[in-house]
């Protein structure tokens, strides 16, 4: 029931982003910009890592496009509400998780594939990296935005209106970008900074995708991050369902 | 056996001002078979009761059944027994009228195959046959109506709970739609539960109304029961009945100023 149900939603919302071809593509050119004009900055500095400069950035870049990306996944479901296609859905005996599982699921495949494009330009700008870690990169975009959508869905059903929700979003991602170190790694920065970007979940992600970029699997970083991605992904998707039981109200 | 009974519905929003009791206490029931009119000026609280008893939103007191189920303890089961439509409808208008009703279809858990073929049942019931490959965006708002209808019906559920379904609605499409919903009971038997603005509506197609005011019921009866006591007469006008019992607009003209 649940995986039918699941598929069900994804197939429509999957449709919905293949019938919008331009926004699949937009998506992807905020991080290319930094590609572009931010990462040749960056090839002859010393970033205390292994590896390029560009297995440095790459990783930083995936996870920002998942950050900025599914954070504001909300908005489709805040026009849903208006159309009442939520509630036409919930009064159906669909599974609630399914409800948002489908929806998330499809984003994932839409940031994984924009991943997969940023992944191509960067191997032309010079990034090498190992493919088994360049496929671990792209499971922790996967995870990253199931979490990321799932807790931006709980709120836009919570906030009901676009005015609330940007301001709301913005004011969580900008810090988040800024304290995991997703632009340059915060062990560059001072001991403060480096600890308080330790109380910010990305951090481990950045540091597990960074560590797998340069071949290192089976690091202390690579458990943390994947432990962190897997208990935050958990946590997430069980708000997120909840808040389609009730629907916000 | 009245198909719902509800008593002492109740929910409570809670906001920075306090609590909001948007349903005090609702006490009702319908028969099989009946068209409802569910009658009440702005905010006394008729799609807050639609959302409770359609499962959409958990009451906060009271008890209810709908075909048989238990709100609190069965909302699968009242899922399975009753369709709804929104006052906004709720279809995407970026999707065609045909995949919305198989998507519907399979909502409810019916097998692909059927769902198609249920999809051109209803298409034909609701003359959107000629319509199944347009956007839903693209029809006129009787046809969107009628879409709306059909997904709700997709179940062949008991209970059908129309939320304001003909505002907006020119007059043609109106009157459709009261055939609709009178051919609806009189072929299937299903109980129609309506809201609406529209005292004329509820004159023309409601058994029976309940009127509400400040989230519970004031009065309720068939039409001309209801005029003869709240209205003076059996000849008195619907508008003025529902006037006399909600307490709003001016008052009658043989009624002495209590105070001033």
């Amino acid at each position: 029931m649940l995986i039918q149900d699941t598929a069900l939603i994804y197939g429509r919302y999957l449709r919905q982003s293949l019938r919008s071809r331009f926004a699949l593509l937009f998506g992807v050119l905020m991080p290319l910009l930094y590609l572009l004009f931010f990462g040749p900055l960056l090839t002859d500095l010393p970033l205390g890592g292994k590896g390029s400069s560009w297995q440095v950035l790459v990783p930083g870049l995936l996870l920002q496009l998942g950050l900025f990306g599914a954070s504001f996944a909300g908005f489709a479901v805040i026009i849903e509400q208006s159309q009442g296609v939520v509630d036409r859905m919930r009064v159906t005996p669909v599974s609630r998780l399914a409800l948002l599982l489908g929806r998330v699921l499809r984003e994932a495949t839409v940031f994984v594939f924009q991943a997969v494009l940023l992944v191509l330009a960067a191997l032309a700008m010079g990034l090498r990296a190992p493919l088994p870690g360049v496929l671990i990169g792209f499971a922790f975009v996967g995870l990253l935005t199931v979490s990321l959508a799932s807790l931006s869905y709980a709120l836009a059903l919570k906030v009901r209106t676009p005015q609330e929700f940007g301001p709301a979003v913005n004011a969580m991602t900008m810090p988040m970008m800024l304290l995991s170190g997703l632009m340059l790694p915060m062990t560059l920065g001072p001991r403060w900074l480096d600890v308080l970007s330790h109380f910010v979940p990305f951090r481990y992600l950045v540091d597990a995708v960074r560590d797998a970029y340069v071949g290192a699997y089976a690091t202390e970083h690579m458990l943390y991050g994947t432990v962190v991605a897997v208990l935050f992904a958990a946590l997430a998707v069980t708000v997120g369902t909840r808040v389609f039981r009730g629907a916000g109200a | 056996m009245p198909v719902i009974s509800a008593a002492g519905l109740a929910r409570t929003f809670p906001t920075k001002r306090g609590p909001v009791e948007a349903v005090r206490s609702v006490d009702l029931t319908v028969q099989e078979g009946e068209i409802l009119g569910f009658l009440g000026p702005n905010g006394a609280g008729k799609t807050t009761t639609l959302r409770m008893l359609t499962t959409l939103l958990a009451p906060t007191g009271g008890a209810a059944t709908v075909a048989g189920h238990d709100l609190a303890t069965d909302p699968a089961g009242v899922r399975r027994a009753c369709g709804y439509v929104a006052q906004s409808g709720g279809v995407d208008p970026q999707i065609t009228v045909r995949e919305e009703l198989v998507t519907q279809g399979r909502l409810y858990r019916l097998p692909k195959a059927r769902a198609v073929e249920r999809a051109l049942e209803l298409a034909h019931d609701l003359g959107l046959t000629q319509l199944l490959d347009r956007k839903a965006g693209a029809l006129s708002g009787g046809q969107r109506r009628r879409l709306d209808i059909a997904m709700a019906l997709t179940h062949r559920p008991k209970v059908l709970f129309l939320d304001e379904p003909t505002t907006g609605l020119d007059p043609g499409s109106r009157a459709d739609l009261w055939d609709l919903v009178r051919r609806l009971r009189d072929e299937q038997g299903t109980t129609v539960f309506l809201t609406t603005h529209y005292l004329d509506e509820a004159d023309a197609l409601a058994d029976r109304l309940v009127i509400v005011d400040r989230g519970t019921v004031v009065a309720e009866g068939t039409p001309s029961a209801l005029k003869l006591r709240h209205g003076g007469s059996i000849d008195a006008t619907l508008q003025d009945t529902f006037l006399a019992i909600t307490g709003r607009g001016p008052a009658p003209a043989d009624a002495a100023p209590v105070a001033v």
